[in-house]
């Protein structure tokens, strides 16, 4: 395994400079996720038009995995519809959970950048901490969401 | 002990730790391609041949059941145990092994004191007084207590240098603090805390005293009576012994004057279904079959300790100590969490713009392992405003190249963000 896998330059630009970070005003939904064993925690910001997301941001703090996987998602989502973010999330999940996962790396884009993640078990649920709680969150989950 | 009796593990010249860390398997191996530099050990401390053996000597050898048998392994078994109580007791230097209760660690024996001397002690508005750095383990079995019958906590504040606010911590001694649980040394923040001092203040209130001692106890030496504390606590596994297993010190009169905290086996004389009499100290405390192999580990541990000697053990940990923080101080970017005067063994840290947990992976590459997170001290990372730290803890065993590679490693995190 290479340290470079996991920190890949598309994350550490996304850490550094994330992107769609900062609270919403008229946000339609805002959840909080919570990573209890790293501290990591982030507030979501979704605006809907029907079922499709129109505006999303994020805010928090969290490790590098985190806040650079809240940002590619949010980039990834801007846009889609529930059902079509819900079909990301399923894809993205696969990458870093499945054994010898058969990812559609067109659909993915950019977050495949994330894919040294599964050899980390440790820091899955920091890359998915996110789309848990936008995954709540489109669901109407009000409560914050946990990773444990 | 055989590998001591051959050649003193520590001289006037100071430890042999080559010698040492000869006498830790798990130290032999390399992680990540790179030899393992442990720096773990105020979460776990690893374990000392001699511990391994004593362990796979009892299961291979006089496995049985204690007290109860008449046969020649349970008369074995029953030696060992009750021969290993007695080296925790000299250790500590309680008056009396009825003094020593195993529990499965610090946990367990602070659960007990609440649920126990506490629960039929207090009444509702009696105040439990503990620190602003108390490991999770001494804050929620006393909040649990508070919801059961009303009691009150105080918490005395710590100040920037993670010390106890002790003109505080005497304020908020009063008529109605009953209880004083406070931690020996913080393993969040390494501080050390005046705890003679804090005990005799807090006996001048009347109240009786707990002392956490789950990281003091393989970094200092421990001696109970001198410090006049009611109840002690510690746990095996930090101790270079077996996990799960602990020890809880009572004043004899105390423990005597307790209920017991769990029913069962061995912790009885008498049964019938209409009235039970309970067993005397220290079994009253143990109730069902122990964890023997535990408590035979832990002696041997301590046999362990002794000859490496808690006094050269000391000296060279602080000598590391200042070592790491005077080379970690020099990384441009670290911020190190917890300064007090008086530190053992912990070197809690913060990096600019780059998370604890990114910094234990980039380590843990260079096969170098360090702790990440709340170190259940969620209240310590509030008062710093830090989410998280990392955390390097030290052991006789490691060496100042080892702290080298940290540095090393600290560096090359940076160059990964950069």
């Amino acid at each position: 395994m290479d340290l470079k896998d996991l920190y890949q330059e598309v994350i550490v630009d996304h850490n550094r400079s994330p992107r769609n970070f900062g609270a919403m005003e008229d946000a339609d939904r805002r959840l909080e996720g919570f990573n209890p064993l790293c501290g990591d925690r982030l507030t979501l910001y979704l605006k809907l038009d029907g079922d499709r997301i129109t505006d999303i941001s994020f805010d928090g703090s969290g490790c590098a995995i985190s806040v650079a996987s809240a940002s590619l998602m949010t980039e990834a989502l801007k846009g889609k519809t529930v059902a079509e973010a819900n079909a990301i999330f399923d894809d993205f999940h696969d990458l870093l959970t499945v054994d010898n996962p058969d990812p559609d790396l067109d659909k993915l884009g950019k977050l495949a950048a994330l894919a040294g993640v599964r050899d980390y078990p440790t820091r899955v649920k920091c890359a998915t901490l996110c789309w848990h709680t936008v995954h709540s969150a489109l669901e109407g989950e009000e409560e914050p969401i946990s990773t444990e | 002990m055989n590998a001591a009796s051959a050649k003193p593990l520590n001289s006037a010249a100071g430890l042999d730790v080559e010698r040492i860390r000869g006498d830790f398997p798990v130290l032999q191996q390399e992680v990540q391609g790179k030899p393992l530099a442990y720096f773990d050990n105020a979460a776990t401390a690893q374990k000392p041949l001699a511990v391994i053996e004593t362990l796979d000597e009892y299961y291979r050898g006089y496995n049985a059941n204690i007290h109860r048998g008449v046969h020649t392994l349970s008369e074995r078994a029953t030696a060992a145990y009750e021969g290993a109580r007695i080296k925790v007791r000299n250790f500590i230097n309680a008056a009396a092994e009825q003094e020593i209760i195993f529990t499965r660690g610090t946990t367990e024996s602070i659960n007990l004191v609440a649920q126990t001397w506490a629960r039929t002690n207090l009444r509702a508005g009696d105040e439990i007084l503990i620190t602003g750095m108390e490991h999770h383990s001494n804050i929620v079995p006393w909040q649990i207590l508070c919801e059961q019958i009303g009691t009150v906590l105080k918490v005395a504040p710590i100040d920037d240098r993670g010390e106890v606010r002790l003109e505080e911590f005497e304020r908020l001694l009063g008529p109605k603090t009953r209880l004083v649980a406070i931690v020996h040394i913080s393993n969040a923040l390494g501080t050390v805390n005046p705890v003679h001092h804090m005990v005799e203040r807090a006996r001048a209130h009347d109240a009786v005293v707990l002392v956490d001692g789950a990281q003091a106890a393989p970094h200092t030496r421990v001696d109970v009576r001198e410090l006049d504390c009611d109840f002690y606590a510690l746990s095996g596994h930090k101790l270079f012994g077996p996990t799960g297993i602990g020890v809880l010190y009572g004043r004899k009169a105390l423990l005597e004057a307790m209920p017991p905290y769990q029913g069962g086996g061995d912790m009885i004389k008498m049964v019938t279904f209409e009235k039970t009499v309970y067993n005397d100290l220290p079994y009253k405390f143990e109730a069902g079959t122990p964890h023997i192999a535990g408590v035979i580990g832990l002696g041997a541990a301590i046999d362990y300790v002794n000859g490496v000697g808690l006094a050269a053990i000391q000296a060279y940990e602080h000598e590391l100590l200042a070592y790491a923080t005077e080379a970690m101080a020099a990384v441009d970017g670290v911020r190190i969490i917890g300064t007090a005067a008086e530190k053992a063994g912990v070197l809690s840290f913060v990096m600019e713009g780059i998370h604890p947990h990114d910094i234990g992976t980039i380590l843990d590459h260079e096969g170098i392992a360090i702790r990440t997170g709340h170190h259940c001290a969620m209240p310590v990372m509030d008062y710093f405003g830090v989410p998280a730290t990392a955390r390097a803890s030290f052991a006789f065993y490691n060496t100042r190249a080892e702290v080298d590679r940290l540095v090393r490693g600290l560096e090359n995190a940076k160059k990964v963000f950069s």
